[in-house]
């Protein structure tokens, strides 16, 4: 009896052991990980207060109002952020309604075969292609084939392009986050394919494809490379026509074709001018960018919360 | 254009009325797998019919033939008929629209599985699908089958809740009440009650002999005790054929096969 006990008491310890063993193993796996999330958030936070800084003197309501100019105190951003908002309201209409349809599609109606596969794997593909070959096949495409000019229209379809496969995949993957049960539940009441994608498979996945709209925007929002080599212009005094009219039927469209510059090539243009107040100019521009984008994932973050708070599986 | 004359068919079995039968039903999953074969079964107008078997035996996917749910995936094969009475439709043929086989014959799950919508919304998809928008109509038909699934008293003041705040046992009636909005003629259960606690189980039991006064019931259950409670018929399958099929009093007093009174002992499975 006595020596049972003893014997239990000795496994006892053992188990102990081999638990704080284990525990150990757990601790070194946080902290590195911890580590590494902290050295990339500090060297980020480093960059924005670095931009920040050089740029404060310029960070006024003035810097949004004025044209760029030759005197650098009076350089504003205006024509290149109406320019990044108009590019990018064509992109979102362009690559939100085609991507999320040729997701559907490829999810919900293409037959599983080879063929489908290959799609897949040039879907995903697409997304790391370098973002200059865009702006190559742009150039050659929609400059020269079509005849769109180097305009708002061509800078929107390109960064489009580019947007494509992001949303693509994300509504891939949130549709197939959706459970079978779920989804046989609805072809159980004698639901047809089209009333099941449109009444349960987009509004389940609608949090999931917009995350992923917003996180290609925002990698739209600092594109650089393909829109000059479609020839956005770096030095710009004036806004395109305004894309609502005074008259019915109140939307003009004469913008698309309008000359333009973006966010970055501004940014771009300052640092390549050797005087340092302009170098002022740019770093502003690019706290300017950073925050637009980490607003816009933010508000992905958001949007994922509220849509997790209401969908459970 | 002449309007054709259906021709309606009665059968008896057991003095009952065959509502559906399957006829020489083989079935092959996409890979090959043979799940069924061979089988010969009635389901009975105003009567539960339980499958009852070891796990793998083939239940759930003879159940899901009933409602065409293997057509949702490429490459099954089905074999043999499924005839449904009185119009003698083959609901297996492949010129019978799957979709209007489910507006026949609907389905509740294993596991509950509300949509992420409201309470009403979930009883009203039924009806919805169907291109019925009229709110009074709607509302009507809701609420009638929130009844017809003893739901009606514990969720009336809060209709348009979401239905994942229900509790499990209520979010299985409330897939009931989604089934019952359309007056299928037969309904399906695949262990309706596995996920379930105890006290639940009894309500949705007594829920669905309250049912079968209405239409026919085939359910596939796991716990055999369950079956002997609420069955009229029992089947018993083993390897994907149909060993035993009889009176739920028979099967569970006097089997005929040395199969299904070992199984039913607990000898064996
Ligand atoms: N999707 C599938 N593909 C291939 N084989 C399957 C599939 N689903 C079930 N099976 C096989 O078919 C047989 C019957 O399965 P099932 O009808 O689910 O059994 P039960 O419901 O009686 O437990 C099992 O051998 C199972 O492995
Ligand atoms: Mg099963």
């Amino acid at each position: 009896m006595a020596e049972n006990n003893a014997k239990q008491l000795k496994d006892l310890d053992q188990i102990r052991a081999l638990i704080q063993k284990h525990k150990k193993n757990d601790f070194i796996f946080a902290f590195i990980g911890m580590f590494i999330i902290a050295s990339l958030t500090i060297t980020l936070l480093i960059l924005f207060l670095d931009l920040f800084f050089d740029g404060y003197p310029r960070l006024g309501l003035e810097f949004f109002s004025n044209y760029p100019s030759r005197k650098a105190i009076q350089a504003g951003i205006l024509s290149a952020w109406i320019g990044s908002s108009l590019v990018l309201i064509v992109t979102f209409l362009v690559a939100v309604p085609m991507g999320i349809a040729a997701g559907v599609y490829l999810e919900e109606y293409a037959k599983k075969n080879w063929l489908s596969d290959l799609i897949e794997i040039n879907v995903s593909n697409l997304a790391g292609v370098p973002s200059i070959i865009y702006g190559l096949l742009a150039l050659g495409l929609f400059v020269y084939s079509f005849g769109l000019g180097q305009s708002i229209l061509t800078a929107g379809l390109t960064l489009a392009l580019l947007m494509l496969p992001v949303v693509i995949v994300a509504t891939r993957e949130s549709i197939r986050a959706i459970p079978v049960h779920i989804r046989e539940a609805a072809f159980a009441v004698g639901a047809t394919k089209w009333q099941v994608v449109l009444n349960h498979v987009i509004p389940y996945s609608y949090g999931g494809i917009l995350t992923g709209v917003i996180i290609g925007m925002a990698r739209a929002i600092g594109e650089t490379a393909p829109v000059i080599t479609i020839g956005a212009l770096t030095f710009i005094a004036f806004l395109p026509p305004s894309p609502i009219g005074t008259e019915a039927p109140f939307l003009n469209f004469d913008w698309l074709q309008s000359g333009f510059t973006v966010l970055p090539i501004q940014m771009f243009n300052w640092i390549s001018r050797p005087q340092y107040e302009f170098h002022v100019n740019a770093a502003a521009t690019g706290a300017v960018i950073i925050v637009l984008t980490a607003l816009m994932n933010g508000f992905a973050i958001k949007l994922r919360y509220d849509v997790r708070k209401k969908i459970k599986w | 254009m002449v309007a054709t004359q259906r021709k309606t068919t009665q059968k008896k079995r057991f003095n009952d009325v065959v509502k559906a039968e399957s006829r020489n039903l083989d079935f092959y999953y996409a890979d090959g797998t043979q799940a069924l074969k061979n089988v010969n079964l009635d389901v009975y107008e105003n009567k539960i019919t339980a499958l009852i078997g070891p796990s793998g035996c083939g239940k759930s996917t003879f159940l899901r033939s009933f409602n065409r749910m293997h057509d949702l995936y490429t490459g099954n094969r089905y074999d043999g008929q499924i005839v449904l009475h009185p119009d003698n439709t083959n609901i297996l043929d492949k010129k019978v629209d799957p979709i209007e086989v489910r507006m026949r014959i609907s389905m509740v799950f294993q596991k509950p599985n509300p949509f992420p919508k409201s309470i009403y919304e979930n009883v009203a998809y039924g009806l919805r699908v169907r291109g019925e928008a009229n709110t009074h109509v709607l509302d009507e038909k809701v609420e009638e089958a929130l009844k017809g699934a003893s739901l009606w008293e514990e969720v009336k003041d809060r209709l348009h809740d979401l239905a994942f705040n229900l509790s499990g046992g209520q979010q299985q009636r409330l897939c009931i009440a989604r089934a019952l909005a359309t007056e299928p003629e037969i309904m399906l259960f695949d262990e309706p009650t596995s996920a379930l606690d105890p006290i639940a189980t009894v309500n949705i039991e007594e829920l669905m002999s309250e049912l079968k006064k209405k239409l026919s019931i085939l359910i596939v259950t796991h716990n055999m005790q369950q079956a002997a409670r609420i069955s009229d018929y029992c089947a018993y399958m083993y390897l994907g054929e149909l060993v035993e099929h009889d009176l739920t009093d028979k099967i569970f007093t006097n089997p005929s096969k040395k199969e299904t009174e070992d199984y039913i002992t607990g000898k064996f499975g």
